[in-house]
Order: C-alpha cells, then structure tokens, then sequence
C-alpha cells in the first residue's frame, strides 16, 4: 500500500507541472493566479498522500496551511492586483491594472 | 472478506481520485477561455481531492487523524471555491467593466 500511495503522489507531481507550463504561457494574470488555486488543491492532495507513505502526520499541518494560504493568495491578487473593489467606483482602473 | 476487499476499494478511490487530478489539470492546460480553466480546475480538482481524502480516511491510525483530514477536505473546499468565484469576478470585470459594473450594484 505504501508503494501505491507513493506512486499517487509521484502522479500527482507530475499534474503539478502542467501547471508550471501554464504560468509560463498565460495569457493574462488571472490565468496565472488559477495556476496557484490547483498547487492549492493538488498540493493539499499530495501532502495528505505523504503523510499517509511517509508516516508523517506533520505533513497534515502543512496541507491545512497550504490549503488557507492559496485563497490567501488569491484574495491578495483580485484586492491589489485586479483591485475588483475600486474597480466598482472607478472602471478605468481595470484597464489600467489589469494587464500586468 | 473485509480484509482484502478494504485495500482494493482504497486503490480503486485512489486511481479514480488521481484521474479526476489529471482530467481537471489538462483542462487547465487546453481550455481556451479563463472562466472555461476555471470550471476544469475547480470542480473536477476537488471532486479528484474527496476521493482521495476517502480513500486515506480508511488508513488513518486514530479518531482525531480522521476528524483532521475531514477538516483539511473541508478548508479545501470552501478555500477552492471561494477563490474560484473572486477570480471569476476579477475576469469579468476587466473583459466587461461596464456590464459587469451594472450586474453587480445590486
């Protein structure tokens, strides 16, 4: 049972580096920030899966952590980066931001 | 009976669980229009994670390990869908600002 809990997190690795090739390529910076939601949810995946192989149960800690942090990240993006709030008053503001 | 049928029904909710990760990240990687990855990757990324996370609540050692990853599963969810709906906003914004502007001051 180890070795297939370890080769399901090799597998859910290698999902993570489709992932890499698309922030390289993504167009915008929401396509970029989407790349951050699936470490998110494929990451808490992958350390659930380690601390089971692995015998750690610390690694439960890390994915609750990882699992915040990603919306964390995501609600920093659309407040500072995309600024959806002024964006409400003030709609040029999108255009300005947006693209970078 | 349960001794051999609980190790096969945990590889099957694994193997399942890893090809609803792989389904959900090659939308990502394919789909041409952002709210299309962000339909991929929310719905078939988590629905991968809760088949994984039965799968592991049947090896957990104690109560407590069980009751920690069903707390994981469920910040994950709420976290994945939370931010799903503010970069979905954030699209729709920046594609249609004057639109969007009037849909949302309601």
């Amino acid at each position: 049972m180890t070795l297939v809990l370890h080769l399901v997190a090799l597998f859910l690795l290698l999902t993570l580096m489709l992932g890499f090739v698309r922030i390289w390529r993504g167009p915008t910076a929401a396509d970029r920030m989407l790349a951050s939601q699936l470490f998110g949810t494929t990451g808490v995946a992958l350390l659930l899966v380690l601390a089971e192989a692995q015998q750690m149960p610390s690694l439960r800690d890390v994915a609750l952590i990882l699992a915040v942090l990603a919306v964390f990240s995501v609600a920093a993006f659309v407040t500072r980066v995309v600024r959806i709030e002024s964006a409400r008053s003030d709609r040029h503001a999108v255009k300005g931001n947006g693209d970078d | 009976m349960i001794e051999w049928l609980l190790p096969v029904v945990q590889v099957l909710l694994l193997v399942s669980g890893c090809i609803f990760f792989a389904l959900g990240t090659l939308g990502l990687f394919r789909f041409d229009d952002t709210l299309c990855r962000i339909h991929a990757l929310t719905k078939i990324d988590n629905l991968g994670l809760g088949l994984i996370t039965l799968a592991l609540l049947m090896m957990t050692p104690s109560l407590a390990s069980s009751l920690k990853t069903l707390l994981i599963w469920w910040v994950a969810l709420a976290a994945s869908a939370t931010s799903a709906h503010l970069v979905a906003r954030a699209v729709r914004m920046h594609e249609r600002p004057m639109q969007q502007r009037e849909r949302c001051d309601d």
